[in-house]
């Protein structure tokens, strides 16, 4: 039997967790198992802690696990400063429960920095709890004992006793506000900055079941679910009982789906024994389509209207400052250049899946390899009704993110199937399925205007962006909403620096649905300003660290402007900035014709980030990173330094995949490519000789490296390439370019 | 539908599916072992790499009408204690972010290692270019390839000693 967890007071102490998480586990054996965690006694001061009379301690993960390292680093935090021995640690995967657990979206690199301090509470709360409870047991002072390795010590008697001991004491004290608790000083951590392997390894390397694509349920049926390839179209008819009366299919049928681009988008599903049955089936669907208006999209088209916006006025107006057609003018020199990328795939390597089980007392039970299990659960109530408190939802781990599982599409269609088939079915997309209707890292187009002065100092930017945007009702009203990640900030820099700078932007109207893809808006933007910055800083003669360096200018921190503006810590950024510079040798190197350095950085998502790139391109223009040296500050404390380091590779090559090899065309409405061998990623070949990570510490609150060090990776490497070649690239992929040399 | 035996993991088992079934879909649908990983059905991206009779394959192309007598391991019959050198090294070096193409990468890896007991950088690269990573643990895939070389070579000193 699954219920949903009971919500948990932090204020009272429960004796045992009955009421408490249900744990879900998949056995070796792959059946899926419920672990109840009640019944046992056991030390249980909130949600995430319970000890047991065997000292063993068990710590509930509430974040989705999506290859950042979350189910390991933030229990970490816990673990810390509870004062327990790792290796007597086990983590739960908690399911959905933000009662209990409070808010369980991973995105925006925000798990670390929204749940740290109130982690370390949490354990430090029933750390004080523990030690009260021997303080009690031998009379004396709690402040005369200390706390080692999960126990309780008593330096002046010599006693020690172990917090498995302890448990029925504590259970009956009451638990401290977490507000009041005395931390630990970040200088005596043992566990928090060392290099701690994925909780999850173990299983990992032998096979266990362990994704959403791994989920097994007795009786459960296999589906898959063919959508129209021009987006916004829908079936009007299929070949339904044909399909039905192939082996093994179950039933075939039309889902009708809502006009949400981004949500149950119509369809076919076909429900079978197996994921083979299904997928075999469905070589044989006949579908007519409804296109719709959609069909007329093409990416030459695309190109074709923006091109036609250069030079222009944009929509809408970001930031004005100054008068910068006067300021060109009067610059000693000017540059001009277009900068353009297509619109991307997520490409996460476990395609988009989900089980789910609508029972017949009206209840769902879903288990979801999701980023965002509240919005999947949300967009379920809102699309059939189904009130939140009927909708159980496991959090299954996720073979990578990237933004891609922030979107619930997979689950409501996944839920629809279930209504219909009545018992256990799985959802699983084909890559086909996962490439084609993916929600789209955007497209878009900078059209750039800039000025040096006789000194060779910035004088003016001017930037016309042109970006994607779906048509949407909100309060009743139509409007064009851009795609995430392609609206412009007024604050982006170098917006806020310069006297004369004009950002303004245009959205051209699709039906191409969008999502955030891995540093949303950075992940480009910084690609285009910094390879512009560099070209400024050429057109000026300047070295390109100096440049950026009197651009940044003196002050410490930077002013948010307008609505959403938030500061920037210039000061973080100089150092960053200095430290990769300095560690990569900048300015005492001299490379031969063909190889070269590339320094950019970016702050996006609480981080500071500087990265260093050295390329060689060979003559036939073939592009090598040798090295990447990357600076990072997000503050004063690395959870897990083997995490970080994961993180910042991760990103580092990421960012390499993304500038040399994939591109979607879109033609006659839909997506050309449809698997990895006409839409290339980076294979190990092309990693990099040397990635170095420098982390510099500052006393700001510690926050998240899932997204902050991709941004600053493009425009290292392509003004390497430019330092090697004297070639610009203003187009992505590489490939685009041709970057060979004699 | 039809009966296929196949040998995995040193067993013979008996699956009732139609002959034209990946053994990719035969493992995970109907043997319940999905250690073996779909990644592209078009053996482009090696998350589904098995060893056919030792010799890295992609079971996702490959129709269990085709394997006859040929011994089949999965990632599940590797060390099912996760002690093979590469499951060791993979582990000490953290390499897995995501986890989802590793076993694949295992599988591959040890391919290689029968092959080059001491492989190059240019030997790994050239052995796992099949092997997609799109979390890109690529450097501790090479550091963990080279590690499970030193782990196994330190082993089979130890045997030759005892």
């Amino acid at each position: 039997m699954m219920h949903t967890p009971a919500s948990l007071s932090r204020r009272r102490f429960l004796r045992n967790s009955a009421g408490g998480a249900l744990l879900i586990g998949m056995s070796a054996g792959g059946a899926l198992a419920a672990v109840g965690a009640a019944r046992e006694a056991g030390f249980t001061p909130n949600a995430f802690i319970r000890i047991a009379r065997d000292g063993s301690v068990t710590l509930t993960s509430k974040q989705p696990e999506i290859g950042q390292g979350i189910k390991t680093s933030l229990p970490m935090v816990i673990a810390e400063e509870l004062d327990v021995d790792w290796k007597n640690v086990r983590i739960v995967q908690g399911d959905l429960n933000p009662a209990a657990y409070g808010g369980q979206g991973a995105g925006g690199s925000t798990s670390t920095p929204n749940n740290y301090e109130n982690f370390r509470r949490l354990g430090a709360a029933a750390r004080a709890m523990l030690v009260q409870a021997a303080a009690q047991g031998w009379n004396v002072a709690p402040g005369e004992c200390s706390t080692e390795g999960g126990a309780v010590l008593h330096a002046a008697s010599k006693r020690r006793i172990a917090y498995g001991a302890l448990v029925d004491s504590a259970a009956r004290l009451p638990v401290p506000d977490a507000a009041s608790v005395t931390l630990k000083d970040p200088a005596n951590f043992k566990l928090l900055g060392t290099r701690v392997g994925g909780v999850d390894n173990g299983a990992i390397v032998v096979g266990k079941p362990l994704f959403g694509i791994d989920v097994q349920i007795p009786g459960m049926l296999h589906a898959v679910y063919a959508k129209c390839p021009v987006f916004g179209g829908k079936p009007v008819k299929a070949n339904l009982d044909a399909v039905r009366a192939l082996p093994g299919v179950k039933d075939a049928f039309i889902i009708e789906g809502t006009a949400n681009l981004n949500g149950l988008r119509p369809g076919v599903a076909i429900v079978a024994t197996s994921t083979w049955a299904a997928i075999r089936a469905r070589r044989a669907l006949e579908v007519e389509w409804d296109e719709g208006v959609g069909a007329s999209h093409s990416w030459a088209g695309f190109t074709a209207q923006a091109q036609a916006a250069k030079g222009k006025a944009g929509s809408s107006v970001m930031r004005s400052d100054g008068d910068i057609d006067k300021a060109l003018a009067g610059a000693a020199k000017t540059v001009e250049a277009t900068y353009s990328y297509p619109f991307i795939s997520h490409a996460s390597m476990e395609p988009q899946n989900c089980t789910a089980w609508a029972k017949p007392d009206g209840s769902l039970e879903l288990w979801a390899p999701t980023q965002n299990p509240g919005a999947g659960q949300a967009l379920v109530t809102s699309t059939f009704g189904i009130p939140k408190e009927r909708i159980s939802m496991h959090i299954i781990r996720s073979g990578g993110g990237f933004g891609r599982r922030l979107s619930s599409d997979f689950i409501v269609e996944a839920t629809a199937i279930a209504q219909r088939v009545k018992a256990p079915v799985k959802l699983t997309w084909t890559r086909e399925d996962d490439l084609q209707h993916d929600h789209f890292r955007p497209g878009g187009f900078h059209f750039l205007r800039g000025g040096v002065d006789a000194q060779g100092k910035a004088v003016a930017w001017h930037n016309h962006f042109v970006t994607f945007a779906n048509r949407v009702e909100r309060d009743g009203q139509s409007v064009l909403q851009p795609g995430s990640g392609g609206n412009l900030s007024g604050d982006e820099f170098p917006g806020r620096w310069l006297r004369n700078c004009k950002l303004e932007q245009t959205a051209l109207e699709c039906r191409v649905p969008m999502g955030p893809w891995r540093a949303p808006g950075s992940c480009v933007f910084a690609w285009v300003f910094h390879s512009f910055i560099d070209e400024l800083a050429h057109a000026a003669g300047r070295d390109r660290l100096a440049f950026r360096l009197e651009l940044l200018g003196d002050e410490d921190v930077m002013a948010g402007t307008g609505e959403r503006g938030q500061p920037y810590a210039v000061a973080r950024m100089r150092a960053v900035l200095q430290t990769a510079a300095e560690k990569a040798g900048w300015g005492k190197k001299t490379f031969p014709r063909g190889q070269g350095q590339g320094i950019a950085f970016h702050f996006s998502h609480r981080g500071y980030v500087a990265q260093v790139a050295e390329v060689t391109v060979s003559k036939d223009g073939k592009v090598k990173v040798d090295r990447v040296v990357v600076a990072t500050d997000i503050g004063p404390q690395i959870v897990n330094l083997s995490g970080a380091e994961n993180q910042v590779e991760g990103s580092v090559i990421d960012g390499m995949s993304t500038l040399m090899f994939p591109a979607l065309d879109i033609e006659n409405g839909r997506i050309v490519q449809s698997n990895f061998h006409d839409y290339p990623l980076l294979r190990i070949g092309d990693a990099p000789g040397r990635i170095e990570m420098h982390f510099v510490k500052s006393d700001h609150p510690v926050t998240g490296l899932g997204e902050p060090a991709l941004p600053p990776l493009a425009p290292a490497v392509c003004n390497a390439i430019f330092a090697a070649t004297g070639k610009r690239v203003r187009e992505l992929p590489l490939s685009k370019t041709d970057l060979s040399w004699s | 539908m039809s009966k296929t035996t196949l040998n995995v993991n040193g067993k013979a088992v008996a699956v009732d599916v139609e002959p034209d079934t990946p053994l990719l879909w035969a493992l995970r649908d109907t043997l319940g072992l999905v250690g073996t990983k779909y990644g592209c059905g078009l053996g482009q991206c090696g998350a589904c790499t098995v060893h056919l009779d030792g010799v890295a394959t992609r079971s996702c192309v490959l129709p269990v009408s085709a394997i006859g007598k040929q011994k089949i391991t999965t990632i599940e019959g590797l060390d099912p204690k996760g002690r093979h050198p590469l499951q060791q090294a993979w582990q000490e070096l953290d390499v897995p972010q995501c986890g989802y193409c590793q076993s694949g990468q295992i599988m591959s890896a040890c391919a290689l290692l029968k092959q080059h007991p001491k492989p190059s950088d240019a030997q790994i690269d050239e052995a796992m270019a099949g092997n997609l990573c799109r979390c890109a643990t690529y450097m501790r895939i090479r550091k963990g390839i080279h590690r499970a070389a030193e782990i196994a070579s330190t082993a089979s000193g130890a045997k030759g000693k005892a």
